[in-house]
């Protein structure tokens, strides 16, 4: 588990991040969610400790990352594998290479073993045959699936996800979802994910911190948001009239009422 | 940003490269690649550029010696310290500093926009230690071999030209490479070499290294590298030339 305490963060004058507490669970999809500019990607750099908080506490397990030694926060990273928006692959490695890499790093494994395992995590993510492929080679999707491998390889505790579904097509964004659903639970993994996508919300959001313009503005499952009266939250996830609609008709598959306005007709 | 910030966010940056590594043999593996990177990849253009530089100073050493009074295999000797104590290791470096420093620049901005440079420290890897200390301590190593291979040539392209254009005799011109030479005089090229190699891959990889924004930025900062690096081997020539040849 990860708990955020009291988290402040500022770039010279201005205050990106105010007093931001939350937890994060195991065998959970935890998602960030809000609009650019809100802190989002700050709050995620911060949990990796690309950045240090100006005050407050990240706690592993009750550890608090900020306070660890160079050698404990180390020890830490090694437990942590991250998805990058960009999919962050080596471009002058092949694909086995890049999922190969933290292994190469850190065990002494022989290349036999640790082949073997590079290709039990691309036959987890359903990528075959792409082994001497390199990056410019494969679709995004792909890219995406490798980056997920390379994360998933040393069998973290924590994956980070960073807008898993940025220029993916609706029906890849699925695959990804689902399978960064699977794992989790799988697992038992302490998934956060940093997204802007709504399906990504409403399909396997367990635990969602919503930001708004740096603080913690709501938190929920995704059937909480169905529900929710935060007007900055409503018209952040249903800011079109088709998702507006999308939310009264599930409130009426749940309660069997039609919030406020007429139900549609078939005319 | 103001010198003095640039000087201690290279200070930093070359500080810390010193940590120790997490894989011996992954960087073992990264400093023989970067020295087949930059060895193999600079010959072509530094044996074209040192045989073309030998056959020049040749001829225009032969044009300016207007009276009999000075023996030919003077020549040799003028070719032979000019190449020895500035042409090879100053003309090179800076040629170098282009083809190298631009390229250890563009490669370490492009990881660090697309985010791999980020997902090597989220591995737990010291990205100072595994990205930067394999290209200076490659530069460090394969630079002086480029510059003690561009004295050989730039000379064989001295010797092959006297005798093609009826300047100098080749024995003459054998005499006058082995005439009044001083060992000293390699020494200098090597320090000037070393220095200028470090020179080279250390500012090219801090300002990669510290790219911020777009691909515009890892162009600006790779034109950057080759302009601060080139003007840095000149300053830096100047003072080991009166350091180390003051008479």
């Amino acid at each position: 588990m990860i708990k955020l305490q009291n988290i402040k963060k500022s770039f010279g004058d201005r205050t990106v991040l105010y007093d931001i507490s939350a937890e994060f669970l195991p065998g959970k999809c935890n998602l960030i969610i809000g609009s650019s500019g809100s802190g989002k990607t700050v709050l995620m750099k911060l949990l990796v400790g690309l950045f240090t908080p100006d005050s407050g506490q990240i706690l592993y397990h009750g550890d608090d990352m900020v306070q660890m030694s160079r050698e404990e926060r180390k020890e830490l990273r090694q437990q942590i594998g991250m998805l990058f928006q960009g999919s962050a692959l080596f471009d002058s490695m092949t694909v086995e290479q890049n999922v190969m890499f933290p292994l190469d790093m850190f065990t002494k494994d022989s290349y036999a073993t640790k082949l073997k395992r590079v290709n039990e995590v691309l036959d987890r993510v359903n990528l075959k045959d792409t082994n001497k492929k390199y990056p410019a080679e494969i679709s995004g999707g792909m890219k995406k699936r490798v980056g997920i491998a390379r994360a998933i390889v040393l069998n973290p505790q924590y994956l980070f996800c960073d807008e898993p579904n940025s220029g993916l097509d609706p029906q890849t964004s699925m695959v990804i979802d689902k399978l960064i659903k699977d794992l989790t639970v799988e697992f038992n993994t302490t998934t956060i994910i940093n997204t802007h996508d709504m399906n990504s919300v409403m399909e396997i959001g367990d635990n969602i911190l919503y930001m708004y313009q740096g603080y913690k503005q709501w938190t929920g499952t995704k059937e909480d948001i169905i529900f929710s009266t935060d007007e900055k939250l409503n018209s952040f996830i249903f800011a079109s009239e088709f998702l507006q609609d999308a939310k009264n008709m599930r409130m009426l598959e749940m309660t069997g009422k039609y919030p406020g306005q007429t139900p549609p007709t078939n005319s | 940003m103001p010198l003095f910030e640039h000087l201690g966010s290279y200070i930093i940056t070359m500080k810390g490269m010193f940590a120790r590594p997490e894989n011996e043999k992954m960087y073992w593996k990264e400093f023989m690649h970067q020295c087949v990177e930059i060895g193999v990849g600079s010959l072509p253009i530094v044996l074209i550029i040192s045989m073309f530089l030998g056959m020049v100073m040749t001829v225009q050493t032969a044009y300016q010696l207007v009276t009999n009074l000075i023996p030919l295999s003077t020549i040799a000797v003028v070719v032979r310290d000019s190449m020895l104590l500035e042409l090879s290791p100053t003309v090179i470096c800076v040629v170098l500093a282009g083809v190298v420093g631009s390229k250890i620049a563009s490669e370490l901005g492009n990881m660090r926009i697309s985010e791999q440079i980020d997902a090597l420290e989220i591995m737990g890897i010291n990205t100072k230690t595994y990205l930067i200390l394999p290209k200076v301590l490659a530069s460090l190593i394969v630079v002086p071999m480029l510059i003690t291979l561009s004295i050989v040539i730039s000379l064989w392209g001295g010797r092959f030209v006297g005798e093609a254009a009826g300047i100098i005799n080749s024995t003459i011109f054998d005499e006058g490479l082995l005439r009044d030479f001083n060992p000293f005089n390699v020494t200098v090229a090597m320090v000037k070499a070393v220095t200028f190699a470090l020179l080279i891959s250390s500012i090219s990889a801090y300002f990669g290294y510290n790219v911020k924004g777009g691909a515009l930025e890892i162009g600006r900062s790779s034109t950057l590298a080759v302009v601060v690096s080139c003007i840095l081997i000149l300053l830096a020539d100047y003072v080991i030339t009166l350091i180390l040849l003051n008479p």
